[in-house]
């Protein structure tokens, strides 16, 4: 089949459909229309602080140290307060867009380049991290978001690059001078670039080339961080990014087999620019991309359309999408993909709008089934495999959050919407469970519970 | 009343080949009015398990470590022996108070829980066909007076469900409001394998982490059979009643699974006999469920769904002590689909023929009645 069924669509593609929702056109013809019509500032997230103001934050919150305790709590409170609001906000923009599609698009990439609001610092930047750095270029080049995560200070400070110092830099022969064992390189963010955001893991590079790409790595730094005034204070104001001299290890680097530098700053947008379009990160990338959308073990032709595809145009996404779209694979009746958390938690959510949940109530809920938003565990972001999340503890718990959902939820006839949102895929057997219920309450717990709500 | 081959065989004689043969006979009638109890198993309970097979060559292979608990349980005849869990029923079964019918299964011959059981509880011969249950069609052949029948459960099972007189009644306590849903939540899941899976371990999972003790579930066993007692001894009570059980889908851990819910059963069936005194003498139970599980053991220490199982035959004018039925023996070119035990007898003529007879039905009207369609 080249056209799907809506339910099947919204769900598979964006965060399902809500009741007496009415659409025209074809399934297709919805994705195409965001493809084409894409807003990359949504207003419910225009109005959140951007990421110079937030390290601004950050930096004066640095500079209380050895202050008053009173002062330091408030301000750390208004430090994890823009976690609290973005998150928020996520959440409300994906239950209220019609353009769930290229939210759904915008959560992949930014689970792609997965930081972490457990490390200091790069939580309050999460929110701007996402909306600067990855929403722009969902449609544009890959190594344009590259390029935009790795230089985002929420990337500089999650892995640890803000603190690596060149052993041979002017102040890696400072500290040399002066005994102090702290300074030195740090590799973590160049390996993760490589193993996760590009290349991937066992695909051939060595730890050499790890070092090596560290080296070019240096000075890409997060000035509200650094330790003294003038590195806080520098002349243009910037607390978010600079790129600094002082800390840059000296020399050429040699990446992959190829020399890069001496050229300062440029060394690692031309190492990362390279990597951008390397075949083993148009694999490693798309592989993750079809996985998302179909299943665990993406389809091989699927793959290898879309591997082409990316290498063909040089890393271009809107193409990249365009061409899973128009593959047959992603129109397959068959629904493979178990929710996660975070995807069930927006669903059952549209489901019941209008919705009488606050953000935060949904917020708390997916913590509670095991998937707290930006706090993936590991660089490697949350798993995207349905084997991880579908577990008999997590299902558990998930079909008693559908009970509380199925009381908010009352005042819809489960029996009227299971046959609306699930147009085409809604069960006898289902409809059957939901038409026994014993209240409008278990109806639609049962109706949000349902293996139908369950897997897209 | 004897009930002899051609009673029995009925339409599975066209349906599943001449080769069923199960007899099912009483000694002289008790006095006063009939009673009948049907137990229905939900989640197609192990009839390799509950009348083990042990004297097929075959049988200790195919099942492994399943095998190993019928060392020391009671032998029953050359080839079967009773589960050990199942210590009053072998006791019963000594007595002639209870036999079994191996290898049986109802018309329905695919493997979902809840198609299988609208099948079974309709009397019907494909899921959905029919709207009443054959228990409720049975409530309209009985004398006038007798005629009502009660579910243990806080709604009318399908069995029961039809033009004649039929209630349901559960203590208010049991099950409560939360146990009510997670039961639906179960149900709604029986026709997704992979869900199912996950559910029926996370339920496993949370009574043992509860403490879920043994002692409790006897209790409730014993509780549920006293008031089905109550019920069926007042004047004007009900003739027919429906226990449901479940826990019987033991697809991982069926050992621990498997003896826990025999135990039960075997509580609940002692427990009947009892509460009934003296009228345990006009009563007849029937057990059984919608179908059999694999004839091998599976990777995770338990059975899928299969296509025979046994069915259980209670009461205290039973003629009982055997074991009936067309063994179809378990090398691989004996079962069916190459998996599961071979269906030789029809479950709906064992019901109709031992109901038949049991309140002194005309057999023919009977089978009629309860499964016209078939």
């Amino acid at each position: 089949m080249t056209e799907g069924k809506w339910s099947i669509t919204l769900r598979r593609f964006g965060y399902g459909g809500k009741p007496s929702e009415r659409h025209a056109g074809s399934p297709k013809s919805w994705l195409m229309h965001q493809i084409n019509n894409y807003d990359p500032s949504p207003e419910s997230l225009r109005q959140l602080p951007g990421t110079n103001q937030i390290a601004q934050q950050f930096g004066e919150y640095r500079q209380l140290r050895n202050g008053d305790q009173e002062v330091r709590r408030t301000a750390r409170r208004a430090l994890r307060r823009h976690v609290q609001n973005a998150i928020g906000a996520r959440i409300a923009t994906a239950i209220e867009t019609p353009d769930h599609f290229s939210e759904r698009l915008v959560h992949f990439w930014a689970n792609h380049f997965a930081i972490s609001t457990e490390k200091r610092g790069a939580g309050p930047l999460a929110g701007s991290f996402e909306f600067e750095a990855i929403r722009p270029h969902i449609f544009g080049k890959f190594s344009a978001m590259l390029s935009a995560a790795e230089s985002h200070p929420a990337m500089l400070l999650y892995l640890d690059q803000a603190q690596s110092i060149g052993p041979n830099s002017r102040r890696g022969l400072r500290a040399a001078q002066r005994g102090r064992r702290r300074a030195g390189l740090n590799e973590n963010l160049a390996r993760e670039i490589l193993e996760l955001h590009t290349l991937g893991v066992r695909s051939g590079y060595t730890q050499q080339d790890v070092t090596e790409f560290a080296k070019a790595l240096t000075g890409h730094t997060v000035p509200a961080i650094r330790g003294n005034r003038r590195d806080r204070q520098n002349r243009n104001g910037d607390m978010a990014y600079r790129f600094e001299e002082a800390l840059h290890e000296p020399g050429t680097k040699t990446v992959l087999g190829k020399k890069y530098g001496p050229s300062g700053a440029r060394e690692a947008a031309q190492i990362l620019s390279d990597l951008a379009v390397n075949p083993a990160t148009a694999r490693h990338v798309v592989t993750k991309f079809a996985r998302h959308f179909t299943s665990d073990d993406p389809p091989p032709a699927l793959v290898s359309r879309l591997e082409n595809d990316f290498l063909s145009t040089g890393g271009d996404l809107r193409s990249l999408t365009l061409a899973l779209v128009n593959s047959p694979e992603v129109w397959a009746e068959e629904r493979n993909k178990f929710l996660t958390p975070w995807e069930w938690s927006i669903m059952s959510a549209r489901a019941i709008q209008p919705s009488v949940l606050q953000p935060r109530q949904i917020r708390r809920m997916m913590i509670n089934l095991g998937q707290d938003l930006w706090k993936p565990g590991s660089p490697a972001g949350f798993d995207d495999a349905a084997s991880q999340w579908a577990a008999p503890e997590s299902l558990h718990r998930r079909v008693e959050a559908a009970q509380t959902l199925g009381q908010r939820g009352a005042r819809h006839d489960a029996r009227a919407l299971g046959p609306e949102l699930y147009s085409g895929i809604w069960s006898e057997h289902s409809a059957l469970a939901v038409a026994r219920a014993e209240s409008p309450a278990q109806a639609m717990a049962l109706l949000l519970a349902s293996p139908e709500a369950m897997w897209r | 009343m004897i009930l002899n081959r051609r009673t029995l065989l009925g339409v599975s004689a066209a349906t599943l080949g001449a080769a069923a043969l199960p007899k099912v006979s009483f000694a002289a009638s008790g006095s006063g009015k009939k009673r009948l109890v049907f137990v229905l198993q939900r989640g197609a309970a192990d009839g390799l398990g509950i009348v083990a097979p042990v004297g097929d060559p075959d049988y200790a292979r195919l099942r492994g470590a399943l095998a190993e608990d019928y060392a020391e349980a009671p032998r029953i005849s050359g080839l079967f022996a009773l589960h050990p869990s199942l210590t009053k029923s072998a006791e019963m079964f000594a007595k002639g108070e209870m036999m079994a019918v191996h290898a049986v299964a109802s018309y329905y011959r695919d493997r979902s829980h809840f198609d299988g059981q609208n099948v079974l509880e309709s009397g019907g011969t494909r899921p959905y066909e029919r709207k009443d249950g054959w228990l409720n069609r049975l409530v309209g052949l009985i004398p006038a007076t007798d005629a009502s029948g009660i579910a243990i459960s806080q709604t009318i099972p399908l069995a029961l469900q039809g033009p004649n007189k039929s209630s349901s009644y559960a203590p208010s306590r049991l099950p409560d409001a939360a146990d009510d849903y997670m039961k639906r939540i179960g149900n709604l899941y029986m026709n997704d394998p992979k869900l199912h899976m996950l559910w029926e371990e996370s339920i496993a999972t949370r009574q043992l982490a509860e403490g879920m003790d043994g002692s409790a579930n006897m209790r409730q066993a014993a509780d549920v059979a006293a008031l089905t007692s109550r019920m069926l001894s007042a004047e004007d009570g009900a003739r027919i009643a429906m226990i449901e059980t479940s826990g019987w889908d033991t697809h991982f851990g069926q050992r621990q699974r498997l003896g826990r819910e025999l135990s039960r059963l075997d509580t609940l069936i002692a427990s009947l006999k009892d509460g009934l005194g003296p009228l345990w003498n006009d009563t007849m139970v029937i057990v059984a469920t919608e179908f059999g599980r694999t004839a091998a053991i599976n990777g995770t220490n338990g059975t899928d769904h299969g296509t025979a199982s046994a069915a259980l035959l209670y009461g205290g004018s039973l003629s009982g002590g055997t074991v009936l039925g067309d063994w179809p023996g378990l090398r691989q070119g004996d079962l069916y689909q190459n998996r599961d035990l071979k269906p030789t007898a029809s479950l709906e003529n064992v019901i109709a023929s031992s109901v038949a007879s049991h309140f002194a039905l005309d057999p023919e009207i009977t089978r009629r009645t309860l499964y016209p369609s078939q």
